[in-house]
């Protein structure tokens, strides 16, 4: 075995990556609760991949066949049910995940300097997220597949000048037709996939280059030499981390991290496969009723809203009487979280150091948040969209707000090591 | 902070008011106790979804010997029974009606019913059987209180009788109007009130056991992973406490 593992070292850097990435990776000793959902995420990931691996043997990407290989799939396929619900449950427990994720680097600061680029990887991943959910619901041909498609590719021609032609282009067709399920087939299980996968090794890779964030946004990284032997780790961490500083307060992320978040996949299983095998549908927000109708071109349901994980944006789009100028403000609502860590000023990390008016700021953030999300599941009534239109003020106001205090911000005195 | 606190409440709470206030004003829907588990109630259901619904609604990603199968009927008597046009038994349960016979006949395709439960709910469907009335301004001389100006005939009416809207004077906002109350038959029907009830409750449970034909086998796997991952999960903690040892 030894002269095996020998024989590949020589010819891959197999244990070196193990150890630089898993076994002598220094990880934070103080993770919490919050720390579970990028491994969820990956672990979702892997789902969605397996799962739509095994629909496509079965589904097929045609207008007139698509809907009934979907109900072929669930009643003529042995654990067809099982591998859909896998994969539909998949995709909100994606977002799920990724949403406590993102508010996680928002609370402890994880996307201030040096973590600017992982924070963008991140973001660009939520994007591509978006574009393969969005693409992947209309797969099934329902009418909420169909009709939410339309809603949503119409917005391209809000564009000035080639807003027309763009929609025309996306969608290959002047209405949603089977050559934009051929298509939005070819993206959602090759080409979307891919780039996920190399963004989140890019993630990743640049995680481990900076290394992680913890609670306390205090750095474990200490100037070579500072710290004496007797505080330092009994853990052997890859040279690569201790070259240049000396690691406090951490431990290997293998096997300690992976063993206690075992822990967490089991509990987030017990919500996952609740869902699965009780609540598939999950009262209708995770798939909707009227998607349970094959797509008809004729009939347009009487009150059309996307899936819940897209709600909080198209309730920005909404909210704005004029449509090119509602587009430009739900793009815009992702673009401020892009620059989130230009926008932030704030040299301390942690919410628990921040100023009071940075807590109050982030959860304002964190209700509009939801808020816009119930807000678009809703009939865009007067009252709702007056609603709309505060949470969308108070959605923006946060990154406007957080520019100018974040500055000379009155913060708590930072502990120099990880004391809790 | 506190006020802070107090102020989300109240944003909060006014948001919920407003959602509740701003549902749909429509009839009722009666609460369908639907058991899929009573087989009897599902082979009723099937004989009358063949014998009534069938003629122009289809069932078309749903087959016979599955069908047969999940609902314990014997596969002779089921194709000697519930298959009136020689299909094979592993057929799907179509039926020969075009589009366009349909849109000539009725101005409409009548709608494919596998799923029907999942898209309007099984309370709906239970009350939307009880629900039709005499309404002679209609091409068919039938209305639906639940879904208005429908464009089918009360299929079921030998089976009910003639079905007579009832309604009450109410006072509304100061002004006597007439309420819908419920729909009333006249006695001529094959069955009685109860047996009627009984009957949209039959049709109920197997259309809604075609709408998801495996969800008795899914929860029954759903305790099993539970039970699984229970045991993972202590294993997990043990494990995990044991590792931790080191770090302590």
């Amino acid at each position: 075995m030894k002269k095996l593992i020998a024989w590949f070292d020589e010819r891959i850097p197999m244990t070196k990556t193990w150890n630089i990435h898993l076994a002598q990776y220094p990880a934070p000793k103080n993770f919490n609760f919050w720390y579970i959902f990028g491994v969820l995420a990956t672990l979702v990931l892997v789902n969605q991949i397996l799962t739509g691996i095994w629909l496509t043997m079965n589904y097929v990407p045609s207008a007139e066949g698509a809907f009934a290989s979907v109900e072929f799939i669930m009643r003529d396929i042995e654990y067809g049910w099982l591998l859909r619900y896998m994969h539909s449950t998949g995709a909100s427990a994606f977002f799920v995940v990724v949403y406590l994720h993102m508010f996680r680097g928002m609370m402890y600061g994880s996307y201030q300097k040096p973590r600017e680029l992982l924070w963008v990887f991140g973001m660009l991943i939520f994007l591509v997220l978006m574009a393969e959910a969005f693409m992947g619901y209309l797969l099934p041909w329902g009418q909420m597949s169909y009709w939410g498609a339309q809603v949503i590719i119409s917005l391209f021609g809000a564009i000035p000048i080639i807003g027309d032609d763009l929609t025309l282009w996306i969608r290959g067709d002047y209405v949603i037709s089977g050559a934009t399920l051929n298509r939005f087939f070819a993206l959602h299980v090759i080409a979307l996939p891919l780039v996920l996968v190399i963004l989140v090794f890019l993630h990743i890779i640049a995680l481990h280059e900076v290394g992680s964030n913890n609670p306390e946004g205090v750095s474990i990284k200490k100037p070579k030499g500072s710290v004496p032997e007797s505080e330092k780790p009994k853990f052997t961490f890859h040279e690569r981390f201790t070259k240049k500083y000396d690691i406090v307060d951490a431990f290997p992320f293998f096997p300690y991290y992976i063993v206690k978040d075992l822990v967490g996949v089991a509990i987030f299983l017990f919500f996952f496969c609740y869902v699965i095998f009780f609540a598939p549908a999950m009262g209708g927000l995770f798939l909707e009723p009227p998607n349970f109708e094959a797509a008809n071109p004729l009939k347009t349901p009487a009150h059309i809203a996307p899936v819940w994980y897209f709600t909080p944006f198209y309730a920005i789009l909404r909210a704005v009487p004029d449509k090119l100028f509602g587009v430009i403000l739900m793009f815009g609502a992702i673009v401020a979280l892009f620059v989130l860590p230009w926008l932030d000023r704030g040299k301390v990390r942690s919410i628990r150091y921040r100023s009071t008016i940075h807590k109050v700021n982030l959860t304002v953030f964190a209700i509009s948040f939801i808020a816009l999300g119930y807000l678009g599941l809703k009939p865009a009534t007067e009252v709702y969209t007056m609603f709309a239109r505060i949470f969308t003020f108070l959605y923006f106001a946060f990154f406007v707000v957080l520019f100018f205090y974040s500055k000379n911000e009155n913060t708590k005195p930072v502990p120099e090591r990880i004391t809790k | 902070m506190k006020q802070f606190i107090k102020n989300t409440l109240l944003v909060a709470a006014s948001l919920w008011s407003v959602a509740t206030l701003a549902a749909d004003p429509t009839v009722p829907l009666d609460k369908a106790n639907v058991d899929l588990h009573d087989k009897a109630s599902l082979q009723r259901g099937a004989q009358l979804f063949m014998n009534y619904c069938l003629g122009c609604h289809s069932m078309q990603y749903q087959r016979y010997n599955r069908t047969f199968k999940d609902l314990e009927i014997p596969e002779e008597l089921g194709v000697e029974n519930l298959q009136f046009t020689g299909e094979k038994v592993g057929d799907l349960v179509t039926n020969a009606m075009t589009a366009e016979d349909a849109g000539n006949w009725f101005g409409t395709t009548a709608p494919d019913l596998t799923l029907v439960s999942r898209v309007r709910g099984a309370d709906w469907i239970y009350t939307y059987l009880r629900s039709f009335y005499v309404d002679e301004s209609r091409p068919f001389g039938v209305n639906n209180a639940v879904f208005p100006a429908v464009g089918m005939p009360h299929a079921l009416q030998e089976l009910q009788g003639v079905p007579r809207k009832t309604t009450e004077q109410r006072m509304i906002d100061g002004e006597m109007q007439d309420v819908y109350v419920g729909i009333k038959a006249d006695g001529s029907g094959m069955l009685t009130e109860a047996e009627y009830d009984q009957a949209a409750l039959d049709l109920t449970n197997f259309l809604v056991y075609t709408g998801e034909p495996m969800m008795l086998q899914q929860k029954r796997i759903g305790w099993y992973v539970f039970g699984f991952l229970l045991v993972f999960l202590i294993f997990a903690i043990l494990l995990k406490r044991e590792f931790f040892k080191d770090v302590k």
